[in-house]
C-alpha cells in the first residue's frame, strides 16, 4: 500500500514536471509569431497560438482558456504596439506566472525590433481606433520578420541555454532561405511598384511600403470604424478622379465593403491571408508571402 | 592665444630698440614691421566688431530664430517616451447618466421576504447622473501593480470602489491581491457596473450581496498548472458590508473561497464557470419590516450568515470574431443560510421587544441573454427569481409572517456601442419585488469612457 501511494507520488511529480522540461513552452499571441517560433525553435518548443488566423486581432477576449495556457507559458512572443492592448496585460496579470510578465525575458515583443510607421501625429479617439504606438501590422513586410527572427533565436537561446546552438543552426538556415525568398519575392512583386489600391482597414501599410504601392484610400472612414455608405460614395468618388486597380482587404474581414466599391469601380477585390493560415496556400510563413504575392498580381490583371 | 604673442613680440621689439646702433635700413625696417604689427591689429579688432554687432542682432530678433530647428517640430508628438510624464499611470474616467420612468415609488422599494442591505432598488426617477468612475492603474514596480477605483457619487460624495496592489512577482501560480475590491465570488461580482448588460443588478445580486460584495482585505488566488484553466481562490476579509455588519473585532469578518475553470469548445465557443461560498458574521443588522398588524417594526439580526453561488457564462462569437455577431449567456443560482438570534422591536416603540433563535434558508437566480445582431446593436432578456424558500422565526412568529411571496423580475434591453469607449442602452423591465405591486422600468441609459481604461474580464 506504501509503495503504491509512493509510485502513485512520483508519477505525479513526473507528470507534472516532465512536459515542462521537455520543451520551452512558447504563447504567441497571433499565428506569424507562432510560426517563426516554429520556424527557429523546431523541435525544442512547443507553441501554442492564442488566435486563430481569421480573427480580429483588434478584439481579442482575456478567455480563460488564455490565462490556462499563459499559465504554463516560458515565454510570451507578442507584436506589442498595443496590438494585444485590450487582453494580453490581463491575461498575463491573471495567470500566475511571473515568468511571462513584461519586461522579463519571457516576454518578447516583436515590433520593438523594427522601425514601425504612421505614427498618429495627433493622439484622439475622435480619428477612431488608432494605434498610439503607430502601426503594429508588421507581419505583412517579409523584412520585418527577418528583423524579429535574429532577436527572437537570441530569445530562445537566452531561455534554454542548453540548445543554444540548436537555435543558432536553424537561425542561420532559415535566415538564409528567408532572404533568398524576399529576393523572389521582390522580383516577383515588381510590376506592383506605383500601382494605386484601396483598403479596407489600414492594416497593409508595412506591405505597401515594401512593394511601393500607392495607398489612395481606406473603405473604413476612420480606423475601426465599419464602412459606412456616405464614406464609401465619396471613396468612389475619389476612385472616380483617381482611378485604382484592387482593394485589399484581409481575410479576417467581411467582404461587404470590398465587393459594393469593387463592382461600382469595376476593380479587383483582393483578399490577402493577412497572416499565416489566413487561406489554404499560406500554411507557413513562406507560404504567406508567395500566396499574398500572387493574389496581389492576379489583382493587377 | 595669438593676442598674447603679438603683445609679446611688440615689447621684445621694444625693449631691444635702444640696444641697436640704428641705420636707416633698420629704420625701415622696423616701421614696416609696425606697420604690419598696425594693420594685423586693426583687422582683428574690426573681425571682433563684427562679431559683436552679429550677436547684438540675434539677440534682438529671438522670434526669427525660432523656426531655424525644423528637426524638433518635426518631431511626433507621441515619441516623447521619456521624462516625468512616460511614468504616469494608466487613468481613465466613466462617465454615465440616465432617465428613469418608474411606475412605483423607488423610495418604498423592497425585496419581499429579504432584509435589505448595501445598495439596492432601481434608483430615483427622471433624469439623473449615475456613478462617474476615475480609475488609475500601474505597475508600482518589479513586484506590484496597483489600480484605484473612485466612485463620484451624484450626490456628491466620493467612495472608494477598489484600491489594491497585486503581487505579480509570486511563484507557484499565485496572485495574491489585497486592499479593497470586488470578491472574486460569482460571475458578475467582479465586473464594474459600467460592464454589466443591463443598467442594474439582477434581483440576487441585490438579495443576497447588497448589490455587490467588495471587502477590505486579502485575496490569494492560485491558477492551476494545466492547460485547461482551473482557479482556485480565498479571500479573507473584515466583512463590513451585506450580509455582514461592521464588527470591532480583531481577526478576519469574513472568508470567501471559490473556483473557476473555463475554455474554449472550437473556434467559436468560449465559456467559464465556478462555484463560491462566502461566509461572514452580521451584528445588530436592523432594519424595519411589516408585522402581522401591520405596524413597521425594527428588527436585527445577530448571526452568521453563508451563501453559496454556482455560475456559468457562455460566449459565441463566430470564429472568435465578436465584431459582427456575437451572444453571451450567463446565469448565476444563489443559496443564503442564516442562522443566529432575531430581535423583533429593537428600537422598543412597540413596546414589544422580544429576542428569539432565527434560522432561514433561501435562494434565487437569473438567467440573462445578449445577442449582438449586427455590429453595434445588441438585444438582450433577463429574467430574474428569488425563492423565499424557509424562514424559522422562532417566538416571533407570533410577531412576524414568514414570507411566502416569490419576487421576479423581466427585463429587455437595446444598446448602441459605436466604439468600445461609448454605449447607449435603452432598457425595460417588468419588476414584481413585493406582492400585489408591479413597478414598470423604463430607463435610457449612456456610459462614456474617456482615456486608457483597462481591459474588462471575459
Amino acid at each position: 500500500m506504501k509503495s503504491h501511494s509512493q509510485w502513485l507520488l512520483v508519477t505525479l511529480v513526473v507528470a507534472w514536471v516532465g512536459p515542462a522540461a521537455a520543451a520551452l513552452n512558447v504563447f504567441a499571441t497571433v499565428p506569424e509569431w507562432g510560426a517563426l517560433t516554429g520556424e527557429l525553435g523546431g523541435d525544442k518548443v512547443k507553441v501554442y497560438t492564442a488566435t486563430n488566423p481569421l480573427q480580429d486581432p483588434h478584439h481579442v477576449e482575456a478567455k480563460p482558456s488564455l490565462i490556462g495556457r499563459a499559465r504554463g507559458a516560458d515565454l510570451v512572443v507578442a507584436t506589442g504596439a498595443e496590438l494585444e492592448i485590450g487582453w494580453l496585460p490581463l491575461v498575463t496579470q491573471q495567470a500566475g506566472n511571473p515568468k511571462v510578465q513584461a519586461g522579463k525575458p519571457g516576454y518578447f515583443e516583436a515590433a520593438s525590433f523594427v522601425p514601425i510607421l504612421d505614427k498618429p501625429s495627433r493622439l484622439d479617439r475622435s480619428e477612431g481606433d488608432v494605434h498610439a504606438a503607430g502601426d503594429p501590422h508588421i507581419q505583412t513586410d517579409p523584412r520585418n520578420i527577418a528583423r524579429v527572427a535574429g532577436p527572437l533565436s537570441a530569445r530562445l537561446a537566452e531561455l534554454d541555454p542548453e540548445n543554444a546552438a540548436y537555435y543558432q543552426t536553424r537561425y542561420k538556415a532559415f535566415a538564409e532561405r528567408w532572404n533568398a525568398a524576399i529576393a523572389r519575392w521582390e522580383k516577383e512583386g515588381a510590376p506592383l511598384r506605383g500601382v494605386p489600391i484601396l483598403v479596407q482597414h489600414k492594416g497593409f501599410t508595412y506591405l505597401i511600403a515594401w512593394l511601393g504601392m500607392k495607398e489612395v484610400a481606406a473603405l473604413e472612414p476612420k480606423p475601426g470604424v465599419e464602412p459606412t455608405t456616405a464614406h464609401l460614395s465619396e471613396v468612389l468618388a475619389t476612385v472616380q478622379r483617381q482611378p485604382v486597380k484592387m482593394v485589399l482587404r484581409a481575410a479576417y474581414q467581411s467582404d461587404r465593403a470590398s465587393q459594393w466599391i469593387a463592382e461600382r469601380a469595376k476593380i479587383n477585390a483582393v483578399v490577402l491571408p493577412f497572416t499565416v493560415g489566413g487561406d489554404d496556400a499560406a500554411k507557413d510563413l513562406f507560404g504567406l508571402f508567395d500566396d499574398t504575392i500572387e493574389r496581389l498580381r492576379k489583382g493587377l490583371q | 592665444m595669438s593676442k598674447f604673442i603679438w603683445m609679446h613680440g611688440a615689447l621684445a621689439l621694444a625693449m631691444s630698440f635702444p640696444a641697436w646702433a640704428a641705420t636707416d635700413a633698420d629704420l625701415a625696417e622696423i616701421r614696416e614691421q609696425i606697420r604690419q604689427l598696425k594693420e594685423s591689429y586693426e583687422a582683428r579688432i574690426q573681425a571682433l566688431e563684427q562679431k559683436l554687432k552679429d550677436a547684438e542682432t540675434a539677440k534682438s530678433a529671438p522670434a526669427a530664430a525660432a523656426p531655424a530647428s525644423p528637426v524638433a517640430a518635426a518631431l511626433p508628438a507621441t515619441s516623447s517616451a521619456s521624462g516625468i510624464a512616460a511614468f504616469n499611470p494608466a487613468i481613465s474616467a466613466v462617465l454615465q447618466g440616465r432617465y428613469a420612468n418608474l411606475s412605483q415609488d423607488p423610495s418604498k422599494f423592497a425585496i419581499g421576504g429579504f432584509a435589505p442591505g448595501g445598495d439596492i432598488g432601481p434608483g430615483r426617477r427622471g433624469f439623473s447622473l449615475s456613478e462617474s468612475e476615475l480609475a488609475i492603474s500601474a505597475n508600482v514596480d518589479h513586484l506590484f501593480a496597483g489600480n484605484l477605483i473612485v466612485a463620484l457619487t451624484p450626490e456628491n460624495t466620493v467612495s472608494v470602489e477598489e484600491a489594491y496592489g497585486i503581487y505579480t512577482a509570486a511563484p507557484y501560480g499565485l496572485v495574491p491581491k489585497f486592499g479593497r475590491f470586488f470578491s472574486g465570488l460569482g460571475y458578475m461580482n467582479e465586473q464594474h457596473q459600467h460592464a454589466w448588460d443591463f443598467i442594474d443588478a439582477p434581483l440576487a445580486y441585490q438579495a443576497f450581496l447588497g448589490g455587490q460584495y467588495a471587502n477590505d482585505g486579502l485575496q490569494v488566488k492560485w491558477v492551476a498548472p494545466t492547460d485547461q484553466f482551473l482557479e482556485l481562490g480565498a479571500e479573507v476579509g473584515n466583512g463590513d458590508n451585506f450580509p455582514g455588519s461592521m464588527r470591532n473585532k480583531n481577526g478576519a469578518g469574513s472568508g470567501v473561497i471559490y473556483a473557476h475553470t473555463g475554455g474554449d469548445i472550437g473556434a467559436s465557443h468560449s465559456w467559464r464557470a465556478g462555484v463560491s461560498y462566502l461566509q461572514t458574521r452580521a451584528e445588530d443588522r436592523e432594519y424595519s419590516q411589516l408585522d402581522l398588524t401591520g405596524n413597521n417594526a425594527q428588527v436585527a439580526f445577530n448571526g452568521t450568515s453563508h451563501v453559496a453561488i454556482a455560475d456559468f457564462v457562455w460566449k459565441y462569437a463566430p470564429n472568435g470574431n465578436p465584431l459582427y455577431t456575437n451572444f453571451k449567456l450567463q446565469g448565476e443560482y444563489f443559496w443564503r443560510r442564516e442562522s443566529g438570534d432575531f430581535t423583533y422591536d429593537v428600537d422598543g416603540a412597540l413596546h414589544l421587544t422580544n429576542t428569539s433563535a432565527y434560522t432561514s434558508r433561501q435562494s434565487g437566480w437569473y438567467l440573462q441573454g445578449v445577442y449582438q445582431f449586427m455590429p453595434y446593436w445588441r438585444v438582450g432578456a433577463r429574467y430574474d427569481r428569488l425563492d423565499p424558500g424557509h424562514v424559522d422565526y422562532g417566538t416571533n412568529a407570533a410577531y412576524l409572517d414568514a414570507p411566502a411571496f416569490h419576487p421576479e423580475r423581466s427585463t429587455l434591453m437595446v444598446d448602441y456601442t459605436p466604439s468600445e469607449f461609448s454605449r447607449i442602452r435603452l432598457q425595460y423591465g417588468q419588476s414584481k419585488t413585493q406582492a400585489g405591486m408591479t413597478d414598470n422600468q423604463l430607463f435610457l441609459q449612456y456610459i462614456l469612457t474617456l482615456g486608457a481604461h483597462g481591459a474588462h474580464k471575459f
